[in-house]
């Protein structure tokens, strides 16, 4: 139990300081490396909880695919003069007014709630096993859905990074 | 130590979603702003993976597979638009985009 918790804080330092980090970074690849971190804690924080085919898609697909996009299009678009500019706009203080009244509602309710919540049990099904009986017997229609989602996805961005329309 | 239960991944995703809505409500630099989008549908998916845990129930981590999926289309579709932008206005900064602006 106790390894559990280490680990557990370790995974929240990494996923928190990494997202702290990436909205502060002037320079927009320091910010793609630390989302990658924060990416990298919460695929750990799957692990911890058994969902070990999401623990490699979050790997594979976030890690591996999606912020190899962000460092591909952030090398294609130059923003070497974006880093010397101001980086926050001016609403910032009305930005953070509001996080903070969203903060204090969550907060609340989590505390109100405090009591529904206890420590989970692991299952014994294989956890692989049991995402693709339900995805491909219930879900099998939204799973479609998701892949004609995709198709117009990768039509749309062809289309906006064409030049001429 | 206290042993971890449900609410500390909740408390943890609520504080990572705070995160993502900061960035996105503040900063300028439009590839961020996306970044921060992906720390928000990230604090989503420890939301229902937590819950998926704590009640035995696997379709929770079927739905975090659609959110990741969206988060996929979501930012193929969102650079394409970065690049379509900046070839045609030269800048990257959220704020200067102000066409529709008076």
């Amino acid at each position: 139990m106790l390894i559990d918790t280490v680990l557990f804080y370790a995974f929240a330092l990494l996923t928190l300081g990494g997202g702290l980090l990436c909205i502060t970074r002037r320079n927009a690849v320091h910010s793609a490396i630390s989302l990658i971190v924060s990416l990298l804690g919460v695929a750990g924080l799957y692990l911890m909880q058994q969902a070990e085919f999401l623990f490699a898609v979050q790997i594979v697909l976030y890690v591996g695919g999606i912020m190899v996009l962000f460092l591909f299009v952030i090398m294609l678009v130059n923003l070497d003069d974006a880093a010397k500019e101001r980086q926050f706009n001016r609403q910032w203080m009305i930005a953070l007014v509001a996080t903070l009244a969203v903060a204090a509602e969550i907060g609340y309710f989590l505390y109100r709630g405090r009591d529904a919540f206890h420590i989970a049990v692991a299952s014994t099904v294989g956890n692989v096993q049991q995402v693709a009986d339900s995805l491909f017997s219930e879900y099998l229609l939204p799973f479609e859905i998701a892949s004609v989602l995709l198709l117009v996805a990768v039509v749309g961005s062809v289309i906006m990074a064409k030049k001429r329309i | 130590m206290h042993p971890v239960t449900t609410i500390h991944y909740l408390v943890l995703s609520a504080a990572l979603l705070l995160i993502g809505t900061v960035g996105v409500l503040t900063r300028r630099n439009v590839v961020i702003v996306l970044m921060s989008i992906e720390l928000i549908l990230n604090a989503v998916n420890i939301n229902l993976i937590a819950f998926s845990h704590a009640w035995k129930n696997i379709n929770g981590q079927i739905f975090a597979i659609f959110v990741i999926t969206d988060a996929v289309a979501e930012a193929a579709v969102g650079l394409g638009i970065l690049i379509a932008l900046f070839r045609n206005k030269e800048t990257v900064l959220a704020d200067e985009i102000d066409l529709l602006k008076w």
